[in-house]
């Protein structure tokens, strides 16, 4: 998979917990998941298992805790599907 | 100072009407929201009929956002939200998103249990090793003022935000928190009310207990009979009702319709003492809630125009006539008419204070007494007490000036509401 692909499969699992839809549109690899798109920092667990659904991997609490924004979900993305 | 307490708005999810229009239609008609429930026939369960509001996929989609919806199981929160929220429509108060909240509005909002399915669900997964997948709501959907907390953050209440819990006295003991705290000056809007779960992890415990029909299993509509010689347990049933309570003060400022009063009431317990236990209410303790009710409303048993009992259907019925005759001081022709909604929605648990009592408010302002159904042979020990006359099984249209309203739970709890027509 690719960068562009990855973007594009994240994108759509953020976008129903996104408050700044602006943010959204303009949504790139800086973006950050709280003070970017203004998710409830509750709903960052939510995302993280929908990732582990949509890229069939498992996330532990350590990358979890870093899971705060686009480039580091798809570092994240990208180790786990290595490890697979 | 005191201030009075008006009703402004009235909001409802009953089995047999959902919205203010269809219950008060269904209530005049003495329409059953009873039906066959299948689930808890597969489910082996004595008595397989039940009462459960009907909510379609687009109507969640007007209170709730497409992200709550997810992962959501909780009935009682659907319902009590639903409800809250029409009741804040109805009293003319707009949802605004706000940078601050309200300060001046808040709500006592009730339940028995919270998104007990959700909890279920919940249960299997961490026994499953899954606790990490719960998601991110379980906390507020089965937490016991998850309801509370709901409707809270879709009003932007900024007053009192809590949930109170009396069994089935739940939701008159709402109402008299939420008129408290208007009385007392603290709030000038509360929200009352109180909700359920449906569903047979609510109402199994019941089942087990041999309080609900099994006699009824073929002829759902039949199976709840208040005052009835044939009575023979509650159908169980869920739902929510909700009042929005005002400072008289403030609904006459901005031109409210005003429902009717509050006029006072009383909650008390009977200790679990004498008669009374866990399930078996004290006699001495209800007689004593309405006729402490009656003085704190400052009105006598003669003033009350109708009751809207308790009268669940059990063996206890005849024993709450004889409280109210008591505490009323009449009986026979003198005793005032009396009616059950369960005959129609059945018992909705920790819901039915809010439920019914909506319904002994909608009576109030519409002039009309609801009739009971499935009474047509009355209990005779209740007829040794009052006239058979005082047993509505037709709709009666009069004036109403004065409507009590009981509910009495397990724990030994009880609650009386005093309503009263308000005249500007």
């Amino acid at each position: 998979m690719n960068r562009e692909e990855a973007i594009s499969k994240l994108k759509d699992i953020v976008k129903p917990y996104v408050k700044d839809q602006e943010a959204f549109e303009k949504l790139n690899e800086s973006t950050d998941f709280i003070n970017d798109l203004k998710i409830n920092s509750a709903n960052l667990v939510d995302i993280v298992l929908d990732v582990e659904e949509a890229f069939g991997i498992e996330i532990d609490n350590v990358s979890m805790e870093k899971m705060t924004s686009v480039d580091a979900a798809l570092e994240i993305i990208d180790t786990k599907l290595a490890e697979k | 100072m005191e201030r009075r307490v008006v009703i402004t708005g009235l909001g409802i999810v009953a089995p047999n009407g959902v919205g203010l229009d269809a219950f008060l239609d269904a209530i005049k008609a003495g329409k059953s929201g009873i039906k066959f429930d299948q689930q808890l026939a597969d489910l082996q369960f004595s008595c397989q009929i039940s009462a459960t509001p009907e909510i379609s996929e687009d109507k969640k989609r007007d209170y709730f956002s497409e992200l709550e919806l997810r992962n959501f199981n909780s009935t009682g929160i659907l319902y009590g939200v639903i409800a809250g929220i029409d009741a804040w429509k109805d009293a003319g108060l707009s949802l605004e998103n706000n940078k601050d909240p309200d300060w001046d509005s808040g709500t006592v909002f009730g339940t028995g249990t919270s998104g007990i399915e959700k909890f279920r669900e919940s249960i299997y997964k961490i026994d499953d090793l899954q606790t990490r997948r719960l998601g991110s709501t379980a906390v507020a959907q089965t937490m016991g003022s998850g309801i509370s907390a709901y409707i809270g953050g879709k009003l932007g209440l900024g007053n009192q935000v809590t949930t109170n819990s009396a069994a089935c006295t739940t939701g008159a003991e709402s109402i008299l928190m939420c008129y408290e705290r208007i009385k007392s000056g603290k709030a000038k809007r509360m929200l009352a009310g109180a909700t359920s779960d449906s569903g047979p992890y609510i109402w199994g415990g019941f089942d087990a207990m041999k309080v609900c029909t099994f006699k009824h299993n073929e002829s759902p509509e039949k199976g709840s009979r208040p005052m009835s010689t044939t009575a023979s347990g509650f159908v169980p049933g869920s739902g929510a009702g909700a009042l929005l309570l005002e400072d008289l003060e403030t609904a006459l400022k901005r031109g409210a319709r005003i429902y009717g009063e509050v006029l006072g009431g009383n909650v008390n317990s009977g200790g679990q003492r004498g008669e009374g236990s866990m399930t078996a209410p004290n006699p001495v303790a209800v007689q004593k809630c309405i006729s402490d009710a009656l003085k704190n409303a400052n009105v006598s048993g003669k003033d009350i125009d109708t009751i809207n009992g308790h009268l669940t259907a059990t063996s206890k019925d005849s024993l709450e006539i004889s409280n109210w005759s008591k505490a009323l001081m009449r009986k026979g022709k003198d005793f005032p008419p009396i009616n059950s909604l369960k005959s129609m929605v059945g018992h909705c648990l920790s819901a039915s204070g809010g439920v019914e009592s909506v319904a002994a408010v909608l009576q109030l302002y519409h002039n009309f007494i609801f009739p009971n159904i499935n009474c047509e042979d009355v209990n005779l020990e209740i007829l040794e007490i009052i006239d058979s006359e005082c047993i509505p099984t037709k709709l009666i249209n009069k004036e109403l000036n004065v409507v009590a309203k009981a509910s009495f739970g397990f724990g030994d709890v009880n609650g009386c509401v005093i309503f009263k027509k308000f005249k500007g």
